[in-house]
């Protein structure tokens, strides 16, 4: 193992955080998932030793790590607000750390592309560029390990999208494990190899995000994700803005992100799905998929139809549309939603 | 003019100055980060100057420095002279009288500092003590100019601590306010005037430089104007 973390932290007359991390070798980033108040950052505070164990373990390839000073772990933490020195410059903030600078400066500034920065002031850059000079100044210590606490939350929705398929881009070629803290599902989908869903200051279930995201364990779990459906699809044919991608055996239509991808997970939230009984003369919903209920769940004040379209789709309804449609485990059954209802995560 | 009194006042305001750099720094570093639970206590004493008559201080420091206590007695076989009525016993009381002008505007000024600059520090490899003189006296600069200051000012024009202490040696103790009212109780009201207008004069000007130095338009021109530009 590259990390067993045991952590149990109790805050006076607060919340209390127990969970059990454990990275192996060769497993690129970690996502620590759920909703804020989760105990997310607090599991990344503890691995970084910013804050101290009430009890537990942390050991870092085979060192014992539980009371070491943050100082002597050879980590890399991103701040959620980046956290940039802003009395310095991006060069001395990237060279911060680092104690002979044989040009690493240069060399870490040029990966990252903020060599044009380095005279700037923090407070002269855009919140895309701030996390690049951010990664930058960890990077230059060489850790031997990244943490990343909300990495994407500071910027705005539209630098989001864009900065989100860099930094996937750049954990991967950096070939140093990481772990993310983050609560939007398209971060954990598009960074992740692991994922942990945490709430209430517990882990509820690890394993490969799509496989989270598809078969949830947990009702908490299902609630944090909140997508029910996370399938792959494959565009065979673009026309007008719209993709029409093949999913399982069957087909559907969506919004098209633009780019070159071909593969992508198909995402579709389960109340965006409406059941109808028969098909619909005009609608302005591109998808009506025929199907056949495989499965009625209550769930909550909801019940979760599992519909086979081809590919299991997860329609949340109210009950008394269970009733009145006669919804029954065989029934034959229109699943329709929009185009821009489904969200596409490039696979790649 | 007395040039005497102001050499005197100036050598012990600036020696007090430093020597309040050199212990306010760690105190208010002490006072703004630990968590000890009797903290306050600490940070009573250190206020206590602010609300005691000059008298009482000046009483309570002469009594320690005298040849009755064990504190002046150790001083004695030390120097081979005792602290009451010399300029080493008046920088004494000088630096206990203008140590809340130090370390409160210090102490604030480090508690203000944004956590998650120390712990970046932290994350990068960088000691406590480093940390302190990279990132938490830049980050408080103005903090630390202001205490500095602040504790010149005072000290230029005490007088009750001193008169208790020091007494009123030419060229050793007299400081410009002693001179003042010496030269009113000696009916030398002219001669009053002029040190008095001096005194005022400096005194503003201290309080200016404090003032200005604790209004950011000066130094983050750079950012305003970015900001601006968004």
């Amino acid at each position: 193992m590259l990390l067993i973390a045991d952590i149990d932290k109790r805050f006076d007359g607060g919340p209390q955080v127990q969970a059990s991390v454990r990275i192996p070798h060769g497993v690129s980033i970690t996502i620590l998932f759920g909703p804020s108040g989760a105990g997310k950052t607090t599991v990344l505070r503890c691995i970084a030793g910013l804050e101290k164990l009430t009890a537990g373990r942390i050991v870092f390839e085979g060192r014992d790590w539980t009371n070491l000073a943050p100082q002597k772990r050879p980590l890399g933490y991103l701040f959620q607000e980046y956290a940039l020195f802003p009395h310095l410059r991006v060069r001395d903030n990237i060279g911060y750390g680092v104690k002979r600078q044989t040009g690493i400066v240069d060399r870490v500034a040029a990966k990252l592309k903020v060599h044009d920065l380095l005279d700037r002031w923090p407070s002269e850059l855009s919140g895309g560029q701030q996390q690049r000079v951010a990664l930058a100044r960890a990077l230059a210590r060489g850790p031997r390990m990244l943490l990343l606490d909300e990495p994407l939350s500071a910027l705005d929705a539209a630098t989001r999208d864009h900065v989100r398929s860099e930094l996937a881009l750049l954990l991967r070629s950096l070939g140093i494990p990481a772990i993310v803290v983050t609560h939007d599902w398209v971060d954990a989908l598009t960074l992740g190899d692991q994922m942990l869903v945490m709430s209430g200051g517990r882990v509820l279930q690890t394993g490969p995000p799509q496989e989270v995201f598809t078969r949830p364990q947990h009702r908490e779990v299902a609630a944090a994700v909140g997508v029910e459906t996370v399938v792959a699809g494959r565009v065979i044919r673009r026309d007008g803005g719209i993709a029409f991608l093949q999913v399982g055996s069957g087909g559907l239509a969506a919004a098209d992100p633009g780019g070159d991808d071909v593969d992508f997970y198909v995402c579709i939230r389960g109340e965006d799905v409406t059941l109808e009984k028969g098909r619909a003369e005009q609608s302005s919903a591109r998808n009506h998929l025929s199907g056949l209920v495989l499965e009625v769940v209550p769930a909550g004040v909801l019940t979760k139809v599992v519909v086979d379209a081809g590919f299991e789709l997860v329609a949340l309804v109210t009950r008394q549309a269970v009733e009145d449609l006669g919804l029954i485990k065989g029934s034959n059954i229109f699943a329709v939603f929009k185009a821009s209802a489904v969200h596409l995560i490039p696979k790649s | 003019m007395n040039w005497e009194a102001i050499a005197t006042t100036l050598k012990l305001a600036t020696l007090t100055s430093i020597i309040l750099m050199i212990l306010g720094l760690p105190l208010a570093y002490w006072v703004a980060f630990s968590k000890w639970r009797w903290k306050f206590l600490v940070e009573a004493t250190v206020a206590l100057p602010l609300v005691l008559p000059p008298t009482v201080l000046g009483f309570y420091v002469l009594v320690a420095m005298g040849p009755q206590s064990p504190l002046g007695r150790w001083y004695q076989s030390l120097a081979g002279h005792g602290l009451p009525f010399t300029f080493e016993g008046l920088v004494v009381a000088s630096v206990l009288y203008s140590l809340p002008f130090a370390v409160q505007p210090i102490a604030a000024a480090f508690g203000s500092v944004d956590r998650k600059l120390i712990e970046a520090s932290w994350m990068l490899g960088v000691s406590d003590l480093e940390t302190f003189f990279r990132v938490i006296v830049p980050q408080s600069w103005t903090g630390v100019m202001t205490g500095l200051v602040l504790s010149f000012a005072h000290t230029l024009g005490e007088f009750g601590v001193v008169l208790m202490v020091g007494g009123n040696i030419p060229g050793v103790t007299r400081t410009l306010s002693i001179d003042i009212y010496d030269r009113v109780q000696g009916l030398n009201y002219s001669g009053a005037a002029t040190t008095s207008a001096v005194l005022l004069i400096v005194s503003f000007l201290i309080l200016s430089v404090v003032y200005a130095l604790n209004r950011k338009v000066w130094f983050f021109a750079a950012d305003r104007r970015h900001r601006q530009e968004i």
